[in-house]
Formats: C-alpha cells, structure tokens, sequence
C-alpha cells in the first residue's frame, strides 16, 4: 500500500505542480510573447483539432518507430552471436559500430533518401540506425560475460559450443539484453521522428511526427507542435513499456531484479 | 590400522584411480606453482588437501580434472566413463555454481541431459538425490530462493546424480556457517557410504580435513609440493561424536603441527 502510494501519487503530485508552474510561466510572460509558450488546455485542443493529421502521422513514425525497433532487434542479436564467438571479429568490428553510431541522424538521412527514397524505408533504415549500437553492445557483453565457473562446469560435463551458447551464454545475456532493449525503445521513437523530419516529406503517405513537426513550425502553429511534442512522449512511453512487460515476463521468475518483496 | 585394512589399502593403491608423477605446473613465464609432485589415490581414497594460500591446492584439483595441463609429468585418471550409467567426473566449486535462470530440478537434471540421458532415467536420478539431500520440496524452486547451504546441496546433489567415480570438491562449503558446514561435512560421508567414490577436497579448516579424509594431504607454498602425508586411521562412518573423540583431537593437533611447521622450512 505504502508502495503504490510511493509509485503513483507522488509522481501524479509533481506532475500536477509541474502543470501549475506551465500555466504560471505562461500567464507571467507578457501578452504578446505567450505564444512561446502555449498552456496544456490549448495543446489539448490543438491536439483535438488536429487529431485526423496526427493520428495518421503518429500511425505513420509507429510503423517506422517499430518496424526499425525488431529489425534492430534481431539483427544485433546476430550479430551479438558472432561477435561473441570471436574476439577477433570483436576487435574488427567495435570501432565502425561506434562511427556508425556517432554519425548524426541529420546527415544520415539526405543519403538515404537519396538511396532508398524517401519514407517508410528510410525511416525504418534510420530507427535501426539508432537503436542498433546500444543493443549489439549491451548483447556482447551479456554473451561473453557468463559465469566463469559455468563454463568450466560445461568444459567437465563435455558440453558442446552450441550447448554450452544455449544452456549458459544466451541465457546469461538475456537481462543484458533487456538492458539493450529498454534503452533502444527509449531511442526508437525519437529516431523514427527525427528520421521523418528529413525523410518523411513528399513520401506520399503524408509523412510522419517529424514531418508535421516541420510544417506545425513553419505555419507557426505552436500549440499543435506542442501537442506533437507530447503524442511523441506518449509513444515512448508505449515502447518502454511494452519492453518492460517483456522484460519481467523473462527474468523475473529467476532475475534479482525482479526479487519477491517478501524475502 | 588392522592388518586387513592395510591389506586392502595396498590392494586398491595398486590400480590407483588417479596418479601424479612428476607434475609440474607454470602458468606462462611465472614461477612455477607446483614443483615435481608424485602422487597416487585409490579407489578408497578420501584425500583432504590442506595448506597455505598459494600453495598450488586448487591447481592440483584442476590438473587432476583436466580443466589444465601439466608443464611436465603425467597426471593419470583412471577412465571411468567406460563405467556405464557413471560419468567418472565430478566438480564442486566453492561457489554452487547454479544457473540462476533453471529450477532445482532442472539445475540437477542439466549435465545428464548434456550427457545424453534419457528423460525417465533423469527424473529417477533426480529424485533420487534429492531425497538425498532432503531438498524434494525445492524441486522447483529457483536457486534466489534457497539459502547459502541449500544451494551447496543442490550443487552436490546435481554432481551425484552423475554418479561419479572420483570427486573433486575446491573448498565447497568454505562459504558457510560452521554448523552448517560440520552438518554437510556429516551429510557427505553418508552420502560416501551409500555410493563410494574417491575424493580429493581442498580446505582451510583442519578440523574439515581430519574429519573428512583418510588421508590429509599438507602442501607447502611457493612452489607447491607436498609437505606431510597424513595417514587419518579413523574408521567410517564418522558421525558427530568422532569430533570429540581422543584420537580425533590428536590427529587435529598432528596436521596443525605439520602446517605450522611449514613455516619453518625453508623452501
């Protein structure tokens, strides 16, 4: 009881004094600068207003933001595997992954538009491209980072290579994994809408949040860009939390970090 | 020792289930940690190996094992994975070494599936050391929810289920409380007495060693070699009375003197 208390009322109080403290900055700028910052109640009816635009554009970065996210998935999973298996492939490989991910989406973007057009697959090429390093990184080191004695134990028990990877290191990475995941689907939905602000346009489906972020600022349409501002929030927060029910129903029965409270 | 216990002692110690000759051990360009070490244990054998840290104890536990091999010398085990139904080896660690993510009964039933043992033959090996080990409740608990000697049980019970013929144990209950520790020490020779296997336990604790062993094993440092070989003449089974026992506190005193008088020699 006092958990729930902990967990939920005291996050509702600071969201609540956070909203006060929007609308006392709000009302306290002068008459002609509140534009800058428009109340919640006016993104609400932005949001209102604009609800079919963004509904379509929101479905649009979704289909991007999650296409890219499972694609990352499986493919640093892969790749985690082989690194795993040789040092040597880990040594030739780290430093590009590292470029890779310190290239900026903004630069990314024209090129594969250029490539691949513009669009759901740039889009989705791009989220990849986000949320590829943290998962391939934190999967490695699940993966070689197995119990020492375990693996000994395995060398005893004349454990093959594919045993001992399905008995000991998958198992061993999986939280590891979830760690991966969890920031990756935190990254996901920015990825896909800063990759829809470049590449999203003239794509024919009417573009994504990135997109109608850049037509809402041109048309000077603050309270809707806010409320773009805040669909994409509530995006991550999907993702997240899709993630962490994934998570516990993984590792919680064994993890530590999911330890009953009563012990 | 009586004439026909010291009869069969010679009997088994001539076919040796393991036996060191000349072993030397040096990781890369180090000292070396093990000088010419000449060895033999039969089939009988309870060997406590004892000494200071550095002294080469748990290498000679993983040469015997295979997990390493010797610089120089020959280390010989006695195959017995032509035995069938035995997996000649078994390994404790002083960490119970569980996979967290498995259930007791999975932990257990793991290296016979790896070992390519069928299903019933499994879940009947399983119950057996888990009635053993007093854990059948716990069948399907994850290993978080045990405590510290419960999960040494579960370790041991996993390595007898693969009804091993020699026994490696590296200070398995090191870790624990010692009335915790006295009790699985108890727990183990019963265990001994229902399905023999030789052993060779490494240890801090003399009072573990003599009680334990048939043979206490004192190893010096720097490089290991073998200080004393101290025959324990006590006879089996060993129960909690045996602790308070005259001869019992001698043999204590016995290997106490020979690992205090390590220091003394120069090496």
């Amino acid at each position: 009881m006092r958990r729930a208390a902990k967990n939920l009322v005291w996050p509702l109080l600071g969201g609540a004094a956070m909203i006060v403290l929007w609308y006392a900055v709000h009302h306290g700028l002068a008459d002609d600068r509140r534009f800058l910052l428009p109340t919640p109640g006016a993104m609400f009816e932005a949001m209102r207003d604009e609800w079919p635009i963004l509904a379509r554009a929101t479905l649009n970065t979704t289909e991007g933001a999650s296409l890219g996210f499972a694609i990352a998935a499986v493919l640093s999973a892969l790749l985690a595997l082989a690194m795993a298996g040789s040092s040597l492939l880990r040594a030739s490989l780290y430093p590009y992954l590292m470029i890779l991910q310190m290239m900026p989406v903004i630069v990314i973007a024209p090129i594969l538009v250029l490539w691949v057009g513009p669009g759901l697959k740039s889009v989705t090429i791009i989220t990849v491209l986000v949320c590829f390093f943290p998962l391939v990184v934190n999967t490695t080191q699940g993966l070689i980072s197995a119990d020492r004695n375990l693996v000994e134990l395995f060398r005893m028990w004349r454990a093959t290579r594919a045993q001992q990877l399905r008995y000991v290191r998958i198992p061993a990475a999986l939280p590891y994994f979830f760690a991966g995941l969890r920031i990756a689907a935190v990254l996901a939905p920015i990825g896909a809408l800063v990759g829809d602000y470049t590449a999203g346009s003239s794509a024919g489906d009417g573009g994504g949040l990135g997109f109608q972020a850049v037509i809402y600022s041109s048309q000077a349409q603050y309270p809707a860009l806010f409320a773009t501002a805040a669909v994409t929030c509530v995006l991550g927060f999907l993702f997240s939390g899709v993630v962490a029910v994934l998570s516990w129903a993984m590792l919680h029965r064994w993890h530590d970090a999911y330890e009953p409270a009563e012990r | 020792m009586s004439a026909a216990s010291a009869l069969f002692t010679v009997a088994s110690m001539a076919f040796p289930v393991v036996e060191l000759r000349d072993v030397t051990k040096r990781f890369g360009s180090g000292p070396p940690v093990l000088e010419p070490i000449s060895l033999a244990a039969g089939r009988d054998d309870f060997v406590a190996l004892i000494g200071p840290s550095g002294c080469g104890k748990s290498t000679l536990l993983r040469l015997i094992a295979g997990l390493i091999a010797p610089t120089t010398g020959t280390v010989r085990v006695d195959d017995p994975a032509a035995d069938a139904g035995s997996s000649g080896l078994g390994f404790v660690f002083q960490d119970p070494t569980l996979l967290p993510w498995a259930t007791v009964a999975a932990n257990i039933e793991l290296p016979l599936k790896l070992r390519g043992v069928t299903a019933p033959e499994r879940r009947q090996r399983r119950a057996r050391v888990l009635e053993q080990m007093r854990l059948t409740e716990k069948a399907n608990a994850y290993p978080r929810a045990l405590s510290g000697g419960q999960k040494m049980r579960v370790s041991l019970a996993r390595t007898l289920a693969l009804n091993p013929r020699l026994l490696l144990l590296d200070e398995p209950f090191a870790a624990l409380d010692e009335m915790t520790r006295e009790h699985l020490n108890e727990e183990l020779l019963a265990l001994r007495a229902a399905s023999a296997w030789t052993a060779f336990f490494v240890t801090h604790s003399v009072n573990e060693a003599v009680f334990l062993a048939n043979r206490v094993i004192v190893l010096a440092a720097q490089p290991g070699r073998i200080h004393a070989d101290i025959a324990v003449p006590l006879p089996y089974p060993r129960t909690a009375d045996t602790r308070l026992s005259e001869p019992f506190q001698r043999l204590v005193r016995d290997v106490g003197q020979a690992l205090r008088a390590i220091n003394l020699v120069p090496a």
